[in-house]
């Protein structure tokens, strides 16, 4: 078995919550924004992280390369930890794993033309190199990612959401990372921009043998990406599974929920599908419920679940689920 | 996977076709500008001072050291303004040419103005630029450090200043830069906090750039609009300090003089009805402060369309 | 005669890049307790058409044509007459609640408001209306909750919130513009279930104008589909999903992920949105279009293609739903 890429254990995410107001020595309250989460990721594979706003997919991808005050591991190649690493033997991984965001317009400097935007990564990690050779670079990356040579003088503004997020593509991969991390990179866009940014993403990364972390809030998404899919809420896992497994035969209540609630765009489908209702709001991640954090939502709670936190437990198809399976009709009614 | 890679190129190259130069944010703020009525008649009423207080000089008669002993003792009947003894402006009650002057204290004026807001926009710019993207402790402690500065009365600071190392342009600078980079530092701090958590500049940290690079390339860049509204509107309040400490009498000693000290000398001799030594300095004065504030407002409006 | 009635509308904007044509020449009509969902991306006009309904464009903006409400005109009408039907017969719900609630009222006072200005109530029968409304969009204890501000609601219940508020003079009329786009999907799935109840509730017509195609094919009964500010295609919505005839209405299938299907289906249609500045001549899709050919410079009238359908397209039917 080869090693992973970066193997993720019991990583978790407190903020410090400093209320307008509260005096130095009032004790923080935390955030527990991420908690417990585990992976592994091999080179070349894709981990889809899904989950609904709040959940912490965001802040675990940036946990991982120390943009998140984060406690656990994080090994990468089976050598270094990446959050035990001090700011400037970081800085060597900074090349290897590369982001891109959501937002792809708000992601790239409006001051700077596009060819200083691409070229940026290269001139931070690579200052030995020259300004032909990062010209001729930041060309072939362009290229590859389909953007005109001649756009190279323009400025952010100017390209349309699709554009601009293969500008963030190209930025990120001019350094030649071995880890992606796409933080919602089509939520943004158009449908049909949508579709061909993770066809460049699935092309690029067949050709550059890239692993890629993908984040996104629904599942309809990550499907068409993803190797394995792992879904968050409140902080913590619920599930993770190989793609077709989770797809085909989800274990978990809230992934079930998740699944049923994306809308097809089949009226015949859509109509006589059952949505699985989910009760109440969300409970606030300064006060999650004990126990298993879905309860208060799940149409199969019982008193054992405010007791006993679930452990996801071993293997391909993880469940942190003390009854897990599929939700019967009654269930669900 | 149908991904025609081919056609999307033609697609592209045609929609490449019609615009090939980039348009930067500032050529866009710069037709907006251009096209602000008021604006441009500030800039006109700037680069008409400018040029005044640079080569007006070569066109005066008379020096501003040298004194005209046919109009002295009778200043209010023959010191006018006259073409024909070259006191364009007419005489000082000394018997000085007042054209020459004014071409003087408008130079003084300008300089000051000039320096106090150069000295906020490098020393506030930095400060506060440093003092927003460190943020925590830091921030808090450089904070109340300008707050601690500001709660001090600058006039008295100034005036002190003035008092002990004498009266002279550096003195008169060096209080001026004192003071002038405080509401700087925290306007810059305010516009780097909110820049801070950007995504693009979450993107540079991720890739490892260094923090002295984030916030010379990335953020610095996008305060410029900020930062430029608000030194061309720091100018002419520059020059009205400058100008009461002169009207006190104490701002640039003599042979030296500045608009201020001019107002002042004309404003003391109003009532012997030699109405043009407070008529000319005022006239340069409040040109000079209004082209500084219609060129400000243009460039906030250039700068900021979204503000409107 | 039809409730809403829109002939040959036209919006445009004066913008610093010159005029932007939002809207080109769009037709159509709307009965009494039916379910239009008007499809398309950013930049398709979509929007821009329910706000001139409602005479809410931005003030650059310029629309001509003709919009007849219930048989009144009321495109450019009178801040008056578009006050007065703003607020008795034609709702609207944005993507953000927040701009329509006003954050530092109580939830009962702007709902109470609303219905004595409106309805002429007392004080005491519009607050127990506006409690019964809340109960209507299933908001728990809608009583208590009532005295809230609308920050002090999650996302989901304040659009529930807004939605009640906007039935509460029972429009003939409800207009959704992207109602459910910030929101989570599980969210998302209450919100449209909830305004497929009180839409059979109430029986008011609703335009729902969304980007997503799945929320259409959940929703409504006929779909119009606009792309550069004109309409692509109409049709009842069974026969434009099981057999779209526009090759945009075609791809934008294609493109949508699907969370029911294997990997295989997704595809994506290549090239840009137009810039609306500078849109291409002729149809506006010609230029990303894969049937695309000479003739497509000129833009086809939206013609009659089988029962309640059209389409505007060049391309033989047969060509493009193989």
């Amino acid at each position: 078995m080869t090693t992973p890429l970066i193997s993720a254990r019991d990583v978790n995410v407190r903020f410090r919550i400093t209320r307008p107001g509260d005096m130095p020595w009032t004790a923080p309250r935390h955030l527990h924004a991420v908690n417990g989460v585990s992976f592994d990721l091999m080179p070349g594979q894709t981990l889809g992280i899904v989950g609904e706003s709040g959940c912490g997919k965001s802040t675990l991808a940036r946990a991982l390369i120390q943009m998140a005050p984060a406690e656990g591991q994080v090994i990468w190649q089976g050598s270094d930890d990446l959050l035990a690493l001090s700011p400037s033997r970081m800085k060597r991984y900074r090349s290897e794993i590369q982001m891109i965001f959501q937002d792809p317009l708000a992601s790239l400097n409006p001051r700077m033309t596009l060819g200083q935007i691409i070229a940026e990564p290269l001139r931070t990690h690579r200052p030995d190199l020259g300004r032909d050779e990062v010209k001729t670079r930041v060309r072939d990356m362009m290229d590859r990612v389909g953007l005109l040579p001649q756009m190279i003088n323009r400025y952010p503004h100017e390209f349309s959401g699709g554009q601009c997020q293969r500008i963030g593509i190209a930025r990120a991969l001019i350094v030649e990372p071995k880890l992606l991390i796409c933080d919602e990179p089509v939520s943004a866009l158009d449908v049909s921009i949508q579709a061909q940014v993770i066809e460049l993403l699935q092309e690029l990364q067949s050709d550059l043998g890239l692993a890629m972390i993908f984040i996104a809030h629904d599942l309809s998404v990550v499907k068409h990406i993803s190797d394995e899919v792992m879904v968050l809420y409140l902080g913590r896992m619920m599930e993770k599974a190989p793609s077709e497994l989770l797809y085909a035969d989800p274990q978990h209540p809230y992934t079930q929920a998740l699944m049923s609630a994306v809308p097809v765009p089949d009226p015949v489908i859509e109509r006589e599908k059952t949505i699985i209702p989910l009760h109440g709001d969300l409970p606030s991640p300064m006060a999650p419920p004990s126990g298993c954090v879905f309860r208060t939502r799940c149409p199969r709670a019982e008193a054992a679940c405010a007791e006993e936190v679930p452990q996801p437990g071993r293997g391909r198809h993880q469940c942190a689920c003390l009854f897990p399976g599929r939700l019967t009709a009654e269930e669900v009614a | 996977m149908v991904y025609d890679s081919e056609r999307m190129e033609a697609i592209a190259e045609r929609m490449g076709e019609d615009e090939v130069a980039g348009r930067s944010l500032w050529a866009d703020a710069r037709r907006r500008f251009l096209s602000n009525k008021a604006a441009m008649v500030g800039l006109v009423l700037l680069v008409f001072v400018t040029l005044f207080a640079l080569f007006g000089g070569y066109l005066a008669q008379w020096s501003n050291e040298e004194l005209d002993y046919n109009v002295m003792g009778v200043v209010a009947q023959e010191g006018g303004p006259s073409l024909e003894n070259g006191h364009y402006f007419g005489v000082d009650e000394l018997g000085r040419d007042l054209y020459a002057r004014t071409v003087q204290g408008t130079q003084v004026s300008l300089m000051v103005g000039l320096v106090g807001a150069l000295v906020a926009v490098v020393v506030g710019t930095m400060y506060g630029a440093t003092a927003g993207y460190v943020g925590g402790r830091v921030d808090a402690a450089m904070m109340r450090a300008v707050d601690i500065l500001m709660a001090i009365p600058y006039m008295f600071v100034l005036i002190l200043i003035l008092v002990m190392y004498g009266r002279s342009m550096t003195a008169l600078f060096v209080g001026l830069g004192l003071i002038s980079w405080l509401e700087m530092s925290r306007i810059v701090r305010g516009q780097t906090l909110s820049l801070k958590n950007r995504e693009f500049i979450e993107a540079a940290r991720a890739t490892g750039v260094s923090g002295v690079t984030i916030i010379r390339r990335h953020i610095v860049p996008n305060l410029l609009g900020v930062i430029a509204v608000y030194a061309t509107l720091l100018v002419p309040l520059m020059i009205l300090t400058e100008s009461f400490i002169s009207f006190l009498g104490l701002g640039v000693q003599e042979p030296l003089t500045s608009l201020g000290a001019l107002i002042s000398q004309g404003a003391s001799t109003m009532a012997y009805g030699t109405i043009w030594q407070l008529a000319f300095p005022l006239l340069f004065f409040c040109l000079t402060l209004f082209g500084f504030f219609f060129v400000g407002d243009g460039l906030r409006d250039a700068l900021d369309p979204k503000d409107r | 005669m039809p409730l809403l009635e829109i002939d040959d509308l036209n919006v445009s904007f004066d913008t610093g890049d010159g005029e932007v044509h939002a809207v080109n020449g769009l037709s159509l009509t709307l009965d009494r307790g039916e379910t239009l969902g008007i499809v398309g991306e950013s930049g398709s006009g979509k929007s821009q058409t329910a706000f001139a309904t409602l005479g809410l464009l931005a003030k650059n903006g310029r629309a001509s044509g003709s919009i007849r409400f219930d048989g009144e005109e009321i495109l450019n009408a009178p801040a008056r007459t578009l006050n007065r039907i703003r607020a008795e017969r034609i709702a609207i719900i944005f993507q953000d609640p927040m701009t329509s609630l006003n954050p530092y009222m109580r939830i009962s006072d702007q709902m109470a408001e609303v219905l004595m200005l409106h309805k002429g109530l007392g004080k005491r029968a519009a607050l127990a209306e506006a409690v019964r409304m809340l109960d209507a969009v299933r908001i728990p204890g809608a009583k208590d909750r009532i005295r809230l501000y609308p920050h002090e609601f999650s996302g989901g219940m304040r659009q529930r919130v807004m939605i009640a508020m906007s039935l509460l003079c029972q429009p003939d009329l409800l207009i959704a513009d992207e109602p459910t786009t910030a929101l989570d999907v599980t969210v998302q799935a209450q919100i449209m279930r909830l305004l497929q109840e009180l839409q059979a509730e109430f029986g008011m017509a609703t335009m729902l104008i969304t980007h997503d195609l799945g929320v259409v094919a959940g929703f409504c009964e006929r779909v119009t589909v606009m792309y550069g500010g004109k309409v692509m295609e109409r049709a009842p919505v069974h026969p434009i999903f099981a057999q779209p005839t526009h090759p945009y209405t075609r791809g934008l299938l294609q493109a949508v992920p699907r969370v029911d299907r294997g990997q295989e289906t997704m595809q994506a249609i290549p090239g840009n949105p137009p810039n609306m500045a500078r849109p291409p001549s002729g149809c506006p899709f010609r230029p990303r279009c894969a049937f695309a050919d000479e003739d497509c410079a000129v833009m086809p009238p939206l013609a009659p293609a089988g029962e309640a359908r059209e389409r505007a397209c060049h391309r033989p039917v047969k060509e493009v739903a193989a």
